[in-house]
């Protein structure tokens, strides 16, 4: 098709420059385009944050922004976030409360959460709650994902203090 | 050698049963590596995207491909004249009926699949979609399972023969053309007799709405034949791999060992992954018309509107009691919208699952139990949404026909409750409506429930809100809510129950390496359950090695043993007893080897933890890691090398976890808004594997039951229209609705399972919803309200508060 255009974008730190249609969601670019399979899709309709990326210093959902608003854009995923050698704490957080099971909403939820305690570095369980209520997540309730970024938090806030 | 570490240190070191072990599926998880259909990308996959009906009646006079044809990128448009010759434009469906794969001549549903449109990408094949041109002519249609009864519209010509009459179904006789079965249990005679004769009655109708699994991954497949080798691979969101393969195999003609299956990570199911899908059909045959992969993945609105729905049943009840509250008969009929086509996802021989459980904890002499399943023009389905087949409806059912009677009564609901509870001495318990219930302990469950939430205290409190709200002193009343939940699940025995014919046995295969690992491989398939975690659990306490060292793989058909899958919470009551079987099976030959390294006679060794050990001489032993090694490298008389074991589990019988459920909720009458204040949740699920995970399974079902109960609805208008096909119209709760929840347990352990294990992943659904509908309902209870359906959402909560004269 001729109606694409040169799409830059920078994920996790690394430039990367392709076609796309305009119309083309930053969701499917990503999973498709550039083999970043780590946000989900779940519903299209910015309501269920499976798909949650950070854009440019904001958390975003990526399957309702078109790739050529994103075109410029820094963004990054849950793969960005951790690696196998040195996890997050809140991956590791995650995993010590049980704050996952099928893994569908993780990715988003993760990232969202990652920008949450950047947000606010010591959040109450309210705040907490109202600031992942953007991504919804069908297994576990959601107890032991609050417990997971309650408890990164205090562990960051611990480690920050440790340093000063 | 000498032994430096404790007993205790060597129990602790295998992981095994009862320690909350951190989850092994995890790390790939919370990294964004998960695997799951979506992420399949093959080269040269082509996508596949659904033409779909936009009405819920009509006939298809004909359908235009040509302009979709023309558009570049697009590769092939299925119609049911192209599925026709391979016999594919219908397929059976998991309840005996059959059903449209692509609408042969009529619709039956909104969002019904009329054609199957393959592109080079995803964008293409939904711009193809709109250049699909179908001529529609509307016919009536019929949302009300009771008008359809009545009705002279026949919606599926296909079952009304040519001279008007009317055969029989999969289930026996049919009374009209859209009805589908009449199924029975129980006695009806005796039963009306004893609620006709009885001092006290209480009736009630309730509509236990249609609703929706909706897991936050949608359906989807990749089917790929390799025409070279005439081998077809399938991946897909399926909670049953084994059994998509034997039916592929059936209706595609494609011999069984050339398909392969596999379920790859699973972004939950709760039930909407159990049925057979005509996406998945349509993936298979775009693939071998194409000779190249063919995805498709159901966007959410295609999700809520054609896959599986749940409930959707209108129960009738009668209960009778003596003065003194003894329960002495229950009564129950069902009209059961099934939608288009019976799709219901039971096992074959129960057409309305197990709603025969609907006598509940209660020990009740007489009951009957008849239920009518009827055609609409609505979505097929009937999974079993987060339950064993229709175990939700029994349960809500009986829970609400208590609540009724103690208000009959005019006796405390949790008191009604333990007069007629079943007593611990009469288990094994044979309901009257033919279930025999394995072990229980109902009582002290329920006394540990109400004092932990101070039952009394709260009962008096919600006595002085109700004046001070009478005093016009608040806008808030107050409820208690109360379950008390029996499931039934783990199907199930193979002599009555099957899917398709397979019975409902399950599986596990296990091989020990040389260096005291192993892999185990199981039937049935996670979809966020955490099988890799637990089941490693069970084998680690059975065979002796760590179960970090014991790695879990299902869902891959070529690989795995056969088992009926992933639902009903069947997974740890019937694959979790293969497991411990095989594992004993391991055990047996370990025993020999062990003996024969220390030179003693097999029956003078004994299994301790980790170890066979000499009997009277502790340290005489040897290790399963230093029997595993010994099975290679040895050549012992009368053994053949290796160490691996397969057991076939078809479990003996059903088992029965049960529970004790207390909320209270502060509701605002003036807006309908519910504040849940406490949620005391009691699980017994019999012997506890990993607590964490339990606990994960209790706060994730109870939020779905919470989600059913006060809003959750898949709503139809009279053309039907869906009323609730996106997200902003079919409640999900998010982490701010939601509270936190107290758990708690004891343990009954199943006599009949290995290890004594129930299951557990469903009671808090089960138990749930009528636990949180009790609740609302009890708020209103002291101004008047005996009964209002669910879902309660604010507006009809407002309602209720309204109809009773609150808001004057």
């Amino acid at each position: 098709m001729s109606n694409k255009m040169h799409v830059n974008l920078t994920v996790n730190g690394e430039d990367h420059e392709f076609l796309a249609e305009p119309r083309e969601l930053l969701i499917y670019a990503l999973r498709e385009k550039l083999n970043i399979t780590g946000p989900h899709v779940g519903c299209e309709t910015s309501h269920c944050g499976a798909c949650t990326v950070t854009m440019n210093g904001k958390s975003v959902k990526s399957c309702t922004v078109f790739v050529a608003q994103a075109n410029g854009a820094e963004v990054t995923t849950i793969e960005g976030i951790g690696n196998p050698d040195a996890l997050h704490i809140l991956q590791e957080s995650f995993k010590e409360h049980h704050g996952l099971q099928c893994g569908y909403c993780t990715p988003g939820m993760i990232t969202r959460a990652v920008k949450l305690l950047e947000e606010n570095s010591n959040p109450t369980e309210e705040d907490v709650r109202f600031g992942i209520a953007g991504n919804i997540c069908r297994c576990t309730g959601y107890q032991n994902i609050v417990k997971s970024i309650l408890s990164a938090a205090s562990e960051m806030n611990a480690a920050k203090e440790a340093a000063q | 050698m000498k032994d430096e570490i404790t007993r205790e240190d060597r129990v602790a070191g295998l992981k095994g049963l009862g320690c909350s072990r951190k989850r092994v599926e995890d790390a790939r998880f919370t990294q964004g590596k998960g695997n799951y259909v979506d992420d399949i990308q093959l080269p040269g996959m082509l996508h596949g995207d659904f033409v779909r009906s936009p009405y819920a009646h009509a006939r298809v006079k004909s359908i235009n491909i040509e302009a979709a044809m023309a558009l570049p990128g697009v590769v092939a448009v299925l119609t049911a004249k192209d599925l026709e010759p391979l016999n594919l434009h219908w397929m059976p469906t998991l309840a005996g009926d059959k059903q449209m794969v692509l609408a042969d001549g009529k619709v039956l549903f909104q969002g019904q699949e009329v054609a199957f449109v393959v592109a080079n990408d995803r964008y293409i094949a939904a711009d193809a979609v709109e250049l699909v041109e179908v001529d529609y002519e509307e016919l009536e249609v019929i949302v009300d399972p009771f008008k359809s009864l009545q009705s002279d519209v026949v919606l599926r010509e296909d079952l009304v023969a040519e001279d008007g009459s009317i055969p029989n179904g999969a289930h026996g006789p049919r009374k009209h053309p859209n009805h589908i079965f009449t199924w029975e249990a129980g006695e009806e005679e005796a039963t009306n007799q004893v609620i006709g004769n009885a001092d006290v009655v209480a009736t009630e109708e309730m509509y236990y709405h249609r609703t929706h699994p909706c897991p936050l991954e949608t359906c989807g497949s990749v089917a790929s034949m390799d025409k070279v080798n005439g081998k077809l691979t399938l991946w897909g969101t399926f909670q049953a791999p084994h059994v998509v393969r034997t039916v592929a195999s059936l209706l595609s003609g494609i011999e069984e060992h050339n398909i392969r299956v596999v379920s790859p990570d699973i972004g939950g199911g709760f039930g909407n992954k159990v049925g057979v899908y005509p996406g998945y059909v349509c993936s298979i045959v775009a693939s071998i018309v194409t000779g190249v992969p063919v995805k498709w993945v159901e966007d959410r609105m295609e999700n809520l509107m054609s896959t599986a729905f749940a409930r959707d049943y209108w129960m009738k009840g009668k209960i009778s009691a003596t003065k003194e509250g003894k329960i002495t008969g229950l009564h129950c009929h069902v009209t059961a919208d099934h939608g288009a086509f019976d799709a219901c996802a039971d096992p074959t021989k129960f057409p309305a699952g197990f709603m025969n459980i609907c006598t509940g904890s209660y020990d009740i002499p007489v009951a009957y139990l008849g239920v009518d399943g009827v055609y609409t023009n609505k979505a097929p389905g009937g999974v079993s949404y987060r339950c064993s087949f229709r175990v939700t409806e029994a349960v809500y059912f009986i829970e609400r026909m208590i609540e009724v009677l103690a208000i009959e009564l005019n006796m405390d609901p949790a008191e009604l409750r333990s007069i007629n509870f079943i007593k611990k001495e009469q288990f094994p318990y044979t309901a009257a409506l033919g279930w025999e219930y394995d072990s229980g302990d109902y009582q002290t469950a329920w006394d540990k429930a109400l004092l932990a939430v101070d039952y009394k205290g709260l009962r008096a409190e919600q006595a002085e809100r109700v004046e001070a709200f009478k005093r016009g002193e608040t806008r808030k009343v107050m409820g208690i809510g109360l379950s008390f939940f029996t499931e039934i699940v783990g199907a199930g025995p193979v002599k009555n129950c099957d899917i398709l014919g397979m019975g409902m046995f399950d599986s596990c295969e296990i091989r020990i390496h040389p260096t005291g690992s192993a892999v185990a491989r199981l039937g049935t398939i996670s979809q966020g359950q955490g099988h890799a975690t637990t089941f490693a659990q069970i084998l680690a306490t059975e065979i002796g090695l760590s179960a970090e060292s014991i790695t879990i793989e299902e869902g891959d058909t070529d690989t795995a043993p056969y088992g009926l899958g992933t639902y009903g919470s069947r997974s740890t009551p019937v694959a979790g007893a293969a497991a411990a079987m095989a594992g004993r099976k391991i055990r047996a030959k370990a025993q020999m080897i062990a003996a024969y390294l220390l030179e003693v006679h097999d029956n003078d060794v004994e299994f301790d933890v980790d170890r066979f050990v000499v009997k009277g001489s502790p340290e005489q032993f040897k290790t399963m890691k230093e029997i595993a090694y010994a099975a290679y490298n040895q050549a012992i008389p009368g053994l053949e090398p290796g160490l691996e074991a397969v057991s076939y589990y078809d479990p003996p019988n059903m088992t029965y976890p049960f529970g004790a459920y207390v909320c209270v909720m502060d509701i605002d009458v003036d807006t309908g808004v519910p504040e849940i204040r406490r949620f005391y949740a009691l699980d017994d699920c019999g012997t506890r594997i990993n607590p964490m995970v339990i606990e994960g399974q209790i706060h994730g079902g109870l939020t779905e039951a919470l989600a059913v109960a006060l809003g959750q609805e898949i709503a139809y208008d009279d053309m039907g229209n869906v009323k609730t096909a996106t997200l902003m119209d079919f409640f999900l709760p998010t982490a701010w609705e939601v509270p936190n929840y107290e758990t708690d347990f004891t343990v009954t352990p199943s006599p009949h399972h290995p290890i004594g294990a129930k299951g557990v992943g469903e009671s808090p659904h089960v138990g749930g919803v009528p636990c949180f509908s009790n609740a609302v309902q009890d708020a209103f209870r002291p101004f008047g309200n005996r009964h209002t359906n669910m879902p309660h959402d604010h507006w009809r909560i407002w309602q209720t508060a309204n109809n009773l004269g609150m808001h004057d």
